[in-house]
Protein backbone atom coordinates (compact mmCIF):
# COMPACT_ATOMS: atom_id res chain seq x y z
CA UNK A 1 0.00 0.00 0.00
CA UNK A 2 2.64 2.65 1.37
CA UNK A 3 6.27 1.89 0.30
CA UNK A 4 8.83 4.02 1.93
CA UNK A 5 11.99 3.21 -0.20
CA UNK A 6 15.34 4.87 1.95
CA UNK A 7 13.50 8.39 2.13
CA UNK A 8 15.24 10.86 3.42
CA UNK A 9 14.53 14.73 4.76
CA UNK A 10 17.05 17.12 5.69
CA UNK A 11 16.10 20.99 6.71
CA UNK A 12 18.41 23.71 7.60
CA UNK A 13 21.14 21.81 9.59
CA UNK A 14 21.22 17.64 10.36
CA UNK A 15 19.12 15.47 8.68
CA UNK A 16 15.95 14.47 10.05
CA UNK A 17 15.09 11.80 8.28
CA UNK A 18 18.35 9.84 6.99
CA UNK A 19 17.07 6.77 4.38
CA UNK A 20 13.65 4.91 6.24
CA UNK A 21 12.66 2.08 4.31
CA UNK A 22 9.49 0.01 5.26
CA UNK A 23 6.11 -1.59 3.82
CA UNK A 24 3.04 -0.82 4.96
CA UNK A 25 0.67 -2.99 4.20
CA UNK A 26 -3.19 -2.57 3.12
CA UNK A 27 -5.40 -2.83 6.13
CA UNK A 28 -3.57 -2.53 8.76
CA UNK A 29 -2.93 -0.28 11.93
CA UNK A 30 1.02 0.68 11.24
CA UNK A 31 2.37 2.68 14.45
CA UNK A 32 5.62 4.93 14.51
CA UNK A 33 6.97 5.28 17.35
CA UNK A 34 10.07 7.20 18.89
CA UNK A 35 11.58 9.75 20.99
CA UNK A 36 10.07 13.41 20.77
CA UNK A 37 12.04 14.74 17.26
CA UNK A 38 12.78 11.63 16.12
CA UNK A 39 11.38 12.59 12.73
CA UNK A 40 7.94 11.42 13.25
CA UNK A 41 5.89 13.85 12.09
CA UNK A 42 8.26 14.60 8.99
CA UNK A 43 7.60 11.35 7.79
CA UNK A 44 3.87 11.40 8.06
CA UNK A 45 3.84 14.94 6.40
CA UNK A 46 6.09 13.82 3.43
CA UNK A 47 3.05 10.98 3.24
CA UNK A 48 0.58 13.41 2.84
CA UNK A 49 2.44 15.44 0.43
CA UNK A 50 3.06 18.78 2.65
CA UNK A 51 6.42 18.28 2.12
CA UNK A 52 8.76 16.99 -0.08
CA UNK A 53 11.63 14.52 0.60
CA UNK A 54 15.36 15.18 -0.12
CA UNK A 55 15.85 11.67 -1.50
CA UNK A 56 14.50 8.41 -1.62
CA UNK A 57 10.62 7.67 -3.16
CA UNK A 58 7.49 7.30 -1.65
CA UNK A 59 4.96 5.12 -3.32
CA UNK A 60 1.36 4.86 -2.31
CA UNK A 61 -0.48 1.78 -4.32
CA UNK A 62 3.07 1.49 -6.64
CA UNK A 63 2.78 5.40 -7.67
CA UNK A 64 5.81 7.65 -6.69
CA UNK A 65 3.78 10.40 -5.25
CA UNK A 66 6.15 12.68 -5.21
CA UNK A 67 7.39 12.39 -8.66
CA UNK A 68 4.15 14.38 -10.57
CA UNK A 69 2.91 17.56 -9.61
CA UNK A 70 -0.50 17.36 -11.55
CA UNK A 71 -0.89 13.64 -9.47
CA UNK A 72 -0.42 14.93 -6.22
CA UNK A 73 -4.13 16.46 -5.55
CA UNK A 74 -5.51 13.50 -6.39
CA UNK A 75 -3.12 11.12 -4.55
CA UNK A 76 -3.65 13.63 -1.48
CA UNK A 77 -7.13 13.06 -1.72
CA UNK A 78 -6.91 9.61 -1.12
CA UNK A 79 -5.27 10.42 2.55
CA UNK A 80 -6.75 11.68 5.49
CA UNK A 81 -5.18 13.36 8.17
CA UNK A 82 -5.43 14.46 11.79
CA UNK A 83 -2.50 16.32 13.02
CA UNK A 84 -0.91 16.69 17.15
CA UNK A 85 -2.44 20.12 17.64
CA UNK A 86 -6.34 20.09 17.87
CA UNK A 87 -7.47 22.55 15.37
CA UNK A 88 -10.61 23.49 14.27
CA UNK A 89 -12.09 25.83 11.44
CA UNK A 90 -13.92 29.02 13.21
CA UNK A 91 -17.16 27.92 11.81
CA UNK A 92 -19.86 25.25 13.96
CA UNK A 93 -18.71 21.45 13.99
CA UNK A 94 -21.03 20.03 11.14
CA UNK A 95 -19.16 22.65 8.83
CA UNK A 96 -15.71 21.74 9.99
CA UNK A 97 -16.59 18.31 9.32
CA UNK A 98 -18.21 18.63 5.47
CA UNK A 99 -15.19 21.24 4.43
CA UNK A 100 -13.17 17.88 2.80
CA UNK A 101 -16.39 17.12 0.88
CA UNK A 102 -17.07 20.72 -0.09
CA UNK A 103 -13.82 21.01 -1.22
CA UNK A 104 -14.47 18.12 -3.66
CA UNK A 105 -17.72 19.67 -4.80
CA UNK A 106 -20.51 16.58 -3.09
CA UNK A 107 -24.07 17.50 -3.67
CA UNK A 108 -25.45 19.30 -0.37
CA UNK A 109 -27.68 16.16 0.37
CA UNK A 110 -24.75 14.27 0.26
CA UNK A 111 -22.80 16.56 2.50
CA UNK A 112 -25.50 16.47 5.20
CA UNK A 113 -26.02 12.97 5.13
CA UNK A 114 -22.28 11.75 5.36
CA UNK A 115 -21.54 14.41 7.90
CA UNK A 116 -24.28 13.52 10.13
CA UNK A 117 -22.56 9.93 10.00
CA UNK A 118 -19.37 11.15 10.45
CA UNK A 119 -20.33 12.79 13.44
CA UNK A 120 -22.44 9.90 15.18
CA UNK A 121 -19.18 8.04 14.77
CA UNK A 122 -16.84 9.98 16.59
CA UNK A 123 -20.10 10.03 19.49
CA UNK A 124 -20.38 13.91 18.70
CA UNK A 125 -24.00 13.77 17.33
CA UNK A 126 -26.07 16.18 18.89
CA UNK A 127 -22.96 18.99 18.19
CA UNK A 128 -23.52 19.48 14.74
CA UNK A 129 -24.39 23.44 15.44
CA UNK A 130 -22.29 24.34 18.10
CA UNK A 131 -19.35 26.02 17.36
CA UNK A 132 -16.23 24.48 17.01
CA UNK A 133 -13.75 26.46 18.87
CA UNK A 134 -16.20 26.37 22.14
CA UNK A 135 -15.28 22.31 22.59
CA UNK A 136 -12.59 20.86 24.76
CA UNK A 137 -9.13 19.31 23.34
CA UNK A 138 -10.81 15.76 23.07
CA UNK A 139 -13.76 16.81 21.19
CA UNK A 140 -11.65 19.07 19.19
CA UNK A 141 -9.84 15.97 18.22
CA UNK A 142 -12.60 13.50 17.31
CA UNK A 143 -14.19 16.63 14.99
CA UNK A 144 -10.69 16.60 13.30
CA UNK A 145 -11.07 12.45 13.51
CA UNK A 146 -14.47 12.51 11.77
CA UNK A 147 -12.99 15.36 9.43
CA UNK A 148 -10.74 13.30 8.13
CA UNK A 149 -13.06 10.22 8.05
CA UNK A 150 -15.84 12.10 5.80
CA UNK A 151 -13.85 11.92 2.96
CA UNK A 152 -13.69 7.82 3.75
CA UNK A 153 -9.80 7.74 2.71
CA UNK A 154 -7.74 4.81 1.64
CA UNK A 155 -5.35 5.93 4.14
CA UNK A 156 -5.71 7.55 7.60
CA UNK A 157 -2.33 9.63 8.70
CA UNK A 158 -2.75 10.34 12.49
CA UNK A 159 0.54 12.91 13.87
CA UNK A 160 0.59 11.89 17.71
CA UNK A 161 -3.21 12.98 18.02
CA UNK A 162 -3.41 12.06 21.54
CA UNK A 163 -0.21 13.51 22.42
CA UNK A 164 -2.25 16.86 24.21
CA UNK A 165 -4.82 14.89 25.66
CA UNK A 166 -6.60 13.78 28.78
CA UNK A 167 -6.57 10.17 29.43
CA UNK A 168 -10.38 9.75 29.12
CA UNK A 169 -10.03 11.14 25.63
CA UNK A 170 -7.00 9.29 24.32
CA UNK A 171 -8.69 5.96 25.10
CA UNK A 172 -12.09 7.62 23.13
CA UNK A 173 -9.54 7.95 20.43
CA UNK A 174 -7.43 5.00 20.62
CA UNK A 175 -10.81 2.84 20.56
CA UNK A 176 -11.99 5.00 17.11
CA UNK A 177 -8.67 4.51 15.68
CA UNK A 178 -9.58 0.55 16.24
CA UNK A 179 -13.33 0.70 15.05
CA UNK A 180 -12.24 2.66 12.04
CA UNK A 181 -9.57 0.18 11.13
CA UNK A 182 -11.97 -3.07 11.92
CA UNK A 183 -15.14 -1.62 10.51
CA UNK A 184 -14.20 0.35 7.32
CA UNK A 185 -10.80 -1.46 6.75
CA UNK A 186 -8.87 1.84 6.79
CA UNK A 187 -4.91 1.66 6.29
CA UNK A 188 -3.78 3.83 9.74
CA UNK A 189 -0.19 5.25 10.20
CA UNK A 190 0.13 6.74 13.38
CA UNK A 191 2.72 8.64 15.22
CA UNK A 192 3.22 8.81 18.90
CA UNK A 193 6.21 8.93 21.55
CA UNK A 194 3.98 6.70 23.78
CA UNK A 195 5.40 3.27 23.16
CA UNK A 196 2.59 1.68 25.01
CA UNK A 197 0.25 3.25 23.33
CA UNK A 198 1.99 2.03 19.50
CA UNK A 199 1.18 -1.27 21.49
CA UNK A 200 -1.88 -1.23 22.19
CA UNK A 201 -2.98 -0.26 18.47
CA UNK A 202 -0.40 -1.80 15.78
CA UNK A 203 -0.22 -4.40 13.84
CA UNK A 204 3.30 -3.51 13.10
CA UNK A 205 5.36 -0.78 14.80
CA UNK A 206 8.11 1.02 13.38
CA UNK A 207 10.86 2.28 16.02
CA UNK A 208 12.12 5.25 14.66
CA UNK A 209 15.40 6.31 15.56
CA UNK A 210 18.44 8.59 14.30
CA UNK A 211 16.08 8.89 11.11
CA UNK A 212 15.84 5.40 10.71
CA UNK A 213 14.00 2.36 11.32
CA UNK A 214 15.65 0.70 14.07
CA UNK A 215 13.36 -1.92 13.58
CA UNK A 216 10.09 -2.74 12.26
CA UNK A 217 7.73 -6.12 13.63
CA UNK A 218 4.84 -6.38 15.88
CA UNK A 219 4.55 -5.36 18.93
CA UNK A 220 5.64 -8.98 20.46
CA UNK A 221 8.67 -8.88 18.50
CA UNK A 222 9.83 -4.88 19.00
CA UNK A 223 8.98 -5.33 23.26
CA UNK A 224 10.31 -8.69 23.77
CA UNK A 225 12.91 -9.02 20.95
CA UNK A 226 14.06 -5.12 20.52
CA UNK A 227 16.81 -5.02 17.61
CA UNK A 228 18.92 -2.70 18.99
CA UNK A 229 20.70 -1.43 22.27
CA UNK A 230 18.60 2.24 21.45
CA UNK A 231 15.34 0.12 20.86
CA UNK A 232 15.46 -1.86 23.98
CA UNK A 233 15.96 1.14 25.98
CA UNK A 234 12.93 2.97 24.27
CA UNK A 235 10.52 -0.03 24.69
CA UNK A 236 11.60 0.08 28.67
CA UNK A 237 14.09 -2.83 29.29
CA UNK A 238 15.55 -1.72 32.19
CA UNK A 239 18.32 -4.00 32.31
CA UNK A 240 21.11 -3.94 29.33
CA UNK A 241 24.37 -5.48 30.32
CA UNK A 242 27.20 -5.14 27.70
CA UNK A 243 29.31 -8.53 27.12
CA UNK A 244 31.06 -10.77 25.19
CA UNK A 245 30.00 -14.17 24.47
CA UNK A 246 32.56 -17.09 25.59
CA UNK A 247 31.07 -19.99 24.79
CA UNK A 248 28.06 -21.89 22.74
CA UNK A 249 27.04 -24.76 23.38
CA UNK A 250 23.10 -24.77 22.33
CA UNK A 251 23.01 -22.13 25.53
CA UNK A 252 26.12 -19.37 24.95
CA UNK A 253 27.44 -17.78 27.92
CA UNK A 254 28.68 -14.32 28.01
CA UNK A 255 31.26 -12.74 30.10
CA UNK A 256 30.02 -9.41 31.13
CA UNK A 257 32.68 -7.59 33.69
CA UNK A 258 34.01 -11.13 34.58
CA UNK A 259 30.78 -12.61 35.87
CA UNK A 260 29.38 -14.82 33.95
CA UNK A 261 25.48 -15.20 31.94
CA UNK A 262 24.11 -18.05 30.27
CA UNK A 263 21.42 -17.00 27.62
CA UNK A 264 19.51 -18.32 24.05
CA UNK A 265 21.27 -17.06 21.08
CA UNK A 266 22.95 -17.69 18.39
CA UNK A 267 26.06 -15.37 18.16
CA UNK A 268 29.46 -17.61 18.06
CA UNK A 269 32.39 -16.64 20.29
CA UNK A 270 33.86 -13.34 20.11
CA UNK A 271 31.11 -11.20 19.65
CA UNK A 272 30.15 -8.10 21.24
CA UNK A 273 26.80 -8.21 22.68
CA UNK A 274 24.42 -6.31 24.65
CA UNK A 275 22.00 -8.16 27.45
CA UNK A 276 18.34 -7.63 27.64
CA UNK A 277 16.54 -8.77 30.96
CA UNK A 278 12.93 -7.39 31.73
CA UNK A 279 12.64 -6.60 35.57
CA UNK A 280 9.67 -8.65 35.78
CA UNK A 281 11.88 -11.84 34.83
CA UNK A 282 14.15 -11.17 37.67
CA UNK A 283 13.48 -13.02 40.88
CA UNK A 284 14.79 -11.92 44.07
CA UNK A 285 15.35 -14.45 46.86
CA UNK A 286 17.29 -14.07 50.42
CA UNK A 287 20.36 -15.39 50.10
CA UNK A 288 20.02 -19.03 51.62
CA UNK A 289 16.54 -19.05 50.17
CA UNK A 290 17.36 -19.12 46.59
CA UNK A 291 16.95 -22.11 44.08
CA UNK A 292 19.05 -22.57 41.87
CA UNK A 293 17.96 -22.06 38.26
CA UNK A 294 19.03 -25.25 35.96
CA UNK A 295 20.87 -23.98 33.50
CA UNK A 296 19.59 -20.62 34.33
CA UNK A 297 21.82 -17.86 35.92
CA UNK A 298 21.80 -17.34 39.94
CA UNK A 299 23.43 -14.36 40.77
CA UNK A 300 24.96 -13.00 44.34
CA UNK A 301 24.67 -9.29 45.30
CA UNK A 302 23.44 -6.49 47.63
CA UNK A 303 20.56 -4.50 47.26
CA UNK A 304 21.52 -0.81 46.25
CA UNK A 305 17.89 0.85 46.22
CA UNK A 306 14.08 0.04 46.71
CA UNK A 307 12.40 3.08 44.92
CA UNK A 308 8.73 2.84 45.44
CA UNK A 309 6.55 3.19 41.83
CA UNK A 310 2.85 2.87 41.89
CA UNK A 311 1.99 -0.39 43.58
CA UNK A 312 5.29 -1.86 43.46
CA UNK A 313 9.21 -1.42 44.61
CA UNK A 314 12.15 -1.25 41.48
CA UNK A 315 14.57 -3.12 43.52
CA UNK A 316 17.91 -2.58 42.38
CA UNK A 317 20.78 -5.41 42.77
CA UNK A 318 24.20 -4.73 42.71
CA UNK A 319 25.62 -7.96 41.45
CA UNK A 320 28.81 -6.31 39.76
CA UNK A 321 26.61 -4.65 37.19
CA UNK A 322 23.05 -3.32 38.52
CA UNK A 323 20.11 -5.34 37.81
CA UNK A 324 16.31 -4.01 38.73
CA UNK A 325 13.38 -6.44 39.95
CA UNK A 326 9.86 -4.83 40.60
CA UNK A 327 8.29 -6.68 43.33
CA UNK A 328 4.90 -6.17 45.16
CA UNK A 329 5.57 -4.13 48.30
CA UNK A 330 3.99 -7.42 49.98
CA UNK A 331 6.66 -9.16 48.33
CA UNK A 332 9.80 -6.82 49.53
CA UNK A 333 8.36 -6.94 53.19
CA UNK A 334 7.93 -10.65 52.79
CA UNK A 335 11.43 -11.03 51.97
CA UNK A 336 12.40 -8.35 54.63
CA UNK A 337 15.37 -7.23 52.43
CA UNK A 338 16.31 -3.83 53.11
CA UNK A 339 19.04 -1.70 51.19
CA UNK A 340 22.39 -3.31 52.25
CA UNK A 341 20.77 -6.99 52.29
CA UNK A 342 22.61 -9.80 50.73
CA UNK A 343 19.82 -11.51 47.95
CA UNK A 344 20.54 -13.80 44.76
CA UNK A 345 19.03 -12.91 41.96
CA UNK A 346 17.73 -15.79 39.31
CA UNK A 347 16.53 -15.68 36.15
CA UNK A 348 16.06 -18.38 33.38
CA UNK A 349 18.44 -18.16 30.28
CA UNK A 350 15.29 -17.75 27.98
CA UNK A 351 14.55 -14.22 29.75
CA UNK A 352 18.04 -12.72 28.47
CA UNK A 353 17.43 -11.35 24.87
CA UNK A 354 20.79 -11.41 22.88
CA UNK A 355 21.47 -8.32 21.08
CA UNK A 356 24.83 -8.34 18.43
CA UNK A 357 26.36 -4.81 19.13
CA UNK A 358 27.49 -2.98 15.54
CA UNK B 1 -15.03 76.50 34.03
CA UNK B 2 -18.61 77.71 33.86
CA UNK B 3 -17.91 78.11 30.33
CA UNK B 4 -16.84 74.55 29.89
CA UNK B 5 -20.28 73.17 31.55
CA UNK B 6 -22.10 75.34 29.72
CA UNK B 7 -20.61 73.90 26.57
CA UNK B 8 -21.66 70.34 27.35
CA UNK B 9 -25.31 71.12 28.40
CA UNK B 10 -25.62 73.33 24.47
CA UNK B 11 -24.33 70.43 23.18
CA UNK B 12 -26.42 68.08 24.69
CA UNK B 13 -29.38 70.38 23.68
CA UNK B 14 -27.60 70.32 20.14
CA UNK B 15 -27.67 66.76 20.06
CA UNK B 16 -30.64 65.75 21.35
CA UNK B 17 -32.55 68.56 19.01
CA UNK B 18 -31.34 67.03 15.77
CA UNK B 19 -29.44 70.04 15.53
CA UNK B 20 -29.79 70.42 11.70
CA UNK B 21 -25.93 71.75 11.30
CA UNK B 22 -24.37 68.91 13.39
CA UNK B 23 -26.55 66.19 11.53
CA UNK B 24 -25.22 67.49 8.72
CA UNK B 25 -22.23 67.89 9.37
CA UNK B 26 -21.88 64.23 10.71
CA UNK B 27 -23.83 62.57 7.83
CA UNK B 28 -21.11 63.71 5.59
CA UNK B 29 -18.45 62.42 7.41
CA UNK B 30 -19.78 59.31 7.57
CA UNK B 31 -20.42 59.45 3.82
CA UNK B 32 -17.15 60.36 3.08
CA UNK B 33 -15.30 58.11 4.85
CA UNK B 34 -17.48 55.51 4.44
CA UNK B 35 -17.01 55.62 0.70
CA UNK B 36 -13.22 55.72 1.67
CA UNK B 37 -13.26 52.31 3.38
CA UNK B 38 -14.58 50.86 0.98
CA UNK B 39 -12.42 51.53 -1.74
CA UNK B 40 -9.70 50.81 0.56
CA UNK B 41 -11.11 47.72 1.32
CA UNK B 42 -11.66 46.31 -2.00
CA UNK B 43 -8.01 47.57 -2.90
CA UNK B 44 -6.43 46.78 0.75
CA UNK B 45 -8.00 43.17 1.19
CA UNK B 46 -6.87 41.53 -2.32
CA UNK B 47 -3.76 43.44 -2.24
CA UNK B 48 -2.67 42.27 1.33
CA UNK B 49 -3.93 38.50 -0.18
CA UNK B 50 -1.42 38.80 -3.05
CA UNK B 51 1.54 40.16 -0.63
CA UNK B 52 0.84 37.12 1.63
CA UNK B 53 0.50 34.39 -0.26
CA UNK B 54 3.20 35.47 -3.70
CA UNK B 55 6.72 34.86 -3.17
CA UNK B 56 8.40 37.98 -4.66
CA UNK B 57 11.79 39.42 -4.13
CA UNK B 58 11.76 42.63 -1.56
CA UNK B 59 8.69 40.79 -0.01
CA UNK B 60 9.84 41.37 3.46
CA UNK B 61 10.97 44.88 2.50
CA UNK B 62 7.61 45.45 0.75
CA UNK B 63 5.97 44.71 3.80
CA UNK B 64 8.29 46.69 6.31
CA UNK B 65 7.82 50.13 4.06
CA UNK B 66 3.50 49.36 4.17
CA UNK B 67 4.20 49.02 7.88
CA UNK B 68 6.16 52.09 8.58
CA UNK B 69 3.07 53.48 6.32
CA UNK B 70 0.73 52.81 8.90
CA UNK B 71 2.00 56.65 10.72
CA UNK B 72 1.86 58.14 7.30
CA UNK B 73 1.02 62.05 8.35
CA UNK B 74 -2.25 62.93 7.23
CA UNK B 75 -1.02 66.01 5.98
CA UNK B 76 1.35 64.28 4.38
CA UNK B 77 -1.35 62.81 2.14
CA UNK B 78 -3.33 65.80 1.99
CA UNK B 79 -0.43 67.34 0.66
CA UNK B 80 0.59 64.90 -1.73
CA UNK B 81 -3.27 64.41 -3.51
CA UNK B 82 -3.68 68.58 -3.31
CA UNK B 83 -0.79 68.46 -5.26
CA UNK B 84 -2.17 66.05 -7.90
CA UNK B 85 -5.29 67.79 -8.14
CA UNK B 86 -4.04 71.02 -8.05
CA UNK B 87 -5.10 73.20 -11.13
CA UNK B 88 -1.99 72.89 -11.86
CA UNK B 89 -1.26 69.74 -11.09
CA UNK B 90 -1.14 66.69 -13.78
CA UNK B 91 -5.03 65.85 -12.51
CA UNK B 92 -5.90 69.67 -12.51
CA UNK B 93 -7.99 69.89 -15.54
CA UNK B 94 -10.15 67.02 -13.01
CA UNK B 95 -11.70 70.02 -10.93
CA UNK B 96 -11.69 67.73 -8.24
CA UNK B 97 -9.90 70.34 -5.44
CA UNK B 98 -12.29 71.20 -2.27
CA UNK B 99 -14.50 68.74 -3.56
CA UNK B 100 -16.17 65.18 -1.17
CA UNK B 101 -14.60 63.32 -4.28
CA UNK B 102 -11.21 64.70 -3.27
CA UNK B 103 -11.59 63.93 0.36
CA UNK B 104 -12.40 60.52 -0.38
CA UNK B 105 -9.27 60.25 -2.44
CA UNK B 106 -7.07 61.20 0.33
CA UNK B 107 -8.91 59.33 2.75
CA UNK B 108 -8.03 56.02 0.54
CA UNK B 109 -4.62 56.64 0.07
CA UNK B 110 -4.60 57.27 4.07
CA UNK B 111 -5.97 54.01 5.23
CA UNK B 112 -4.51 52.22 2.38
CA UNK B 113 -1.31 50.90 3.97
CA UNK B 114 -2.83 49.94 7.21
CA UNK B 115 -5.68 48.40 5.98
CA UNK B 116 -3.32 46.08 3.70
CA UNK B 117 -0.78 45.77 6.32
CA UNK B 118 -3.24 44.47 8.71
CA UNK B 119 -4.91 42.46 6.43
CA UNK B 120 -1.33 40.56 6.24
CA UNK B 121 -1.36 40.12 9.69
CA UNK B 122 -4.50 38.75 9.98
CA UNK B 123 -3.44 36.16 7.35
CA UNK B 124 -0.44 35.62 9.10
CA UNK B 125 -2.38 34.81 12.13
CA UNK B 126 -4.19 31.45 10.80
CA UNK B 127 -3.00 28.79 12.67
CA UNK B 128 -0.06 26.61 10.38
CA UNK B 129 -2.46 23.82 11.75
CA UNK B 130 -5.42 25.05 10.12
CA UNK B 131 -2.95 26.06 7.10
CA UNK B 132 -1.67 21.80 7.21
CA UNK B 133 -5.61 20.44 7.64
CA UNK B 134 -6.99 22.44 5.00
CA UNK B 135 -4.40 21.01 2.63
CA UNK B 136 -4.64 17.83 4.00
CA UNK B 137 -8.41 17.65 3.07
CA UNK B 138 -7.65 18.04 -0.49
CA UNK B 139 -7.86 21.72 -1.35
CA UNK B 140 -7.25 23.39 -4.45
CA UNK B 141 -5.16 26.07 -4.52
CA UNK B 142 -7.85 28.60 -4.78
CA UNK B 143 -9.99 26.17 -2.18
CA UNK B 144 -7.09 26.98 0.14
CA UNK B 145 -7.13 30.40 0.00
CA UNK B 146 -10.96 31.37 -0.10
CA UNK B 147 -10.73 29.33 3.11
CA UNK B 148 -7.20 30.72 4.79
CA UNK B 149 -9.38 33.80 4.05
CA UNK B 150 -12.21 33.05 5.69
CA UNK B 151 -10.82 31.70 8.36
CA UNK B 152 -8.62 35.56 9.15
CA UNK B 153 -12.28 37.04 8.52
CA UNK B 154 -12.75 38.71 11.59
CA UNK B 155 -8.82 40.12 11.84
CA UNK B 156 -9.81 41.53 8.46
CA UNK B 157 -12.87 43.30 9.50
CA UNK B 158 -11.15 44.51 12.45
CA UNK B 159 -8.91 46.01 9.88
CA UNK B 160 -11.70 47.67 7.90
CA UNK B 161 -12.86 48.92 11.49
CA UNK B 162 -9.77 50.54 12.06
CA UNK B 163 -9.07 51.88 8.87
CA UNK B 164 -12.67 53.57 9.11
CA UNK B 165 -11.26 55.02 12.50
CA UNK B 166 -8.01 56.82 11.00
CA UNK B 167 -10.55 58.33 8.35
CA UNK B 168 -13.26 59.03 10.20
CA UNK B 169 -10.72 60.62 12.60
CA UNK B 170 -8.56 62.62 10.56
CA UNK B 171 -8.06 66.09 9.96
CA UNK B 172 -4.74 67.17 7.89
CA UNK B 173 -5.78 65.58 4.48
CA UNK B 174 -9.68 66.71 5.02
CA UNK B 175 -8.83 70.25 5.39
CA UNK B 176 -5.92 70.33 2.54
CA UNK B 177 -8.20 69.08 -0.45
CA UNK B 178 -11.81 70.07 1.08
CA UNK B 179 -11.31 73.33 2.30
CA UNK B 180 -13.98 73.01 5.24
CA UNK B 181 -16.76 74.97 2.78
CA UNK B 182 -19.51 75.08 3.72
CA UNK B 183 -21.77 75.20 0.87
CA UNK B 184 -25.88 75.98 0.04
CA UNK B 185 -26.11 72.08 -1.18
CA UNK B 186 -24.76 68.93 1.13
CA UNK B 187 -23.10 67.16 -1.91
CA UNK B 188 -20.31 70.08 -2.67
CA UNK B 189 -19.75 71.54 1.02
CA UNK B 190 -17.11 69.79 2.53
CA UNK B 191 -17.21 70.46 6.55
CA UNK B 192 -16.76 67.57 8.34
CA UNK B 193 -16.83 66.59 12.02
CA UNK B 194 -13.15 67.10 12.44
CA UNK B 195 -12.48 70.19 10.05
CA UNK B 196 -15.91 71.63 11.85
CA UNK B 197 -14.65 71.21 15.23
CA UNK B 198 -11.09 72.63 14.54
CA UNK B 199 -13.33 76.06 12.73
CA UNK B 200 -15.60 76.32 15.86
CA UNK B 201 -13.02 75.80 18.51
CA UNK B 202 -10.75 78.77 16.72
CA UNK B 203 -13.79 80.68 16.50
CA UNK B 204 -14.67 79.94 20.32
CA UNK B 205 -17.61 78.03 19.52
CA UNK B 206 -17.18 75.77 22.57
CA UNK B 207 -20.53 74.33 22.65
CA UNK B 208 -20.40 73.50 18.72
CA UNK B 209 -17.03 71.78 19.28
CA UNK B 210 -17.76 69.61 22.02
CA UNK B 211 -21.43 68.56 20.70
CA UNK B 212 -19.23 67.51 17.31
CA UNK B 213 -16.89 65.94 19.16
CA UNK B 214 -19.51 63.58 21.34
CA UNK B 215 -21.13 62.85 18.16
CA UNK B 216 -17.56 61.72 16.22
CA UNK B 217 -16.61 59.28 19.47
CA UNK B 218 -20.68 58.23 19.56
CA UNK B 219 -19.49 57.30 15.87
CA UNK B 220 -16.40 55.66 16.56
CA UNK B 221 -18.00 53.66 19.34
CA UNK B 222 -20.91 52.60 17.51
CA UNK B 223 -18.39 50.92 14.88
CA UNK B 224 -16.70 48.90 17.80
CA UNK B 225 -20.29 47.92 19.09
CA UNK B 226 -20.84 46.48 15.25
CA UNK B 227 -17.55 45.06 15.22
CA UNK B 228 -17.91 42.94 18.60
CA UNK B 229 -21.80 41.41 17.99
CA UNK B 230 -20.13 40.28 14.88
CA UNK B 231 -16.90 38.35 16.54
CA UNK B 232 -18.96 37.33 19.34
CA UNK B 233 -21.60 35.63 16.62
Amino acid sequence: MIELDNVSKQFDGPAVLAGVTARIRRGEIFTVIGPSGSGKSTLLRLIDLLDSPTGGTIRVNGTDIHANGEESLRIRRMMGMVFQKPAVFNTTVTENVAVGLRFRGAEERVVREKVEEALAMVGLADYGERRARTLSGGEMQRVALARAMVIEPEILLMDEPTANLDPVSVEKIEELVLRINRDLGTTILFSTHDMYQGQRLAHRVGVLMNGIFAQVGTPREVFTLPATREVARFVGIENIIDGVVVAENGISVIDAGGIRIRARSPLSRGEQVALCIRSEDLRVFLEEGGKTHLNGNTLPGTVASIVPRGPFSRVTVDCGFALSSVLSWKAVDNLGIREGSRVTVSFAAESVHVIRQE
Amino acid sequence: MYEIIEGFLEAARLIATFDGDVMGIAARSIIISLTATVLATLIAVPLGAAIYFGTFPGKKSLINLIQTLYSLPTVIVGLLIFLLISRVGPFGFMRLLFTPTAMVIAQTVLVLPIMTGLTISALSGVDPVIRDTLRSLGATHLQFLVNIMKEARFAILAAVAIGFGRAISEVGAAILVGGNIMASSFASSTRVLTTAISLETSMGNISQSIALGIVLLAIALAVNLVITTIQHR
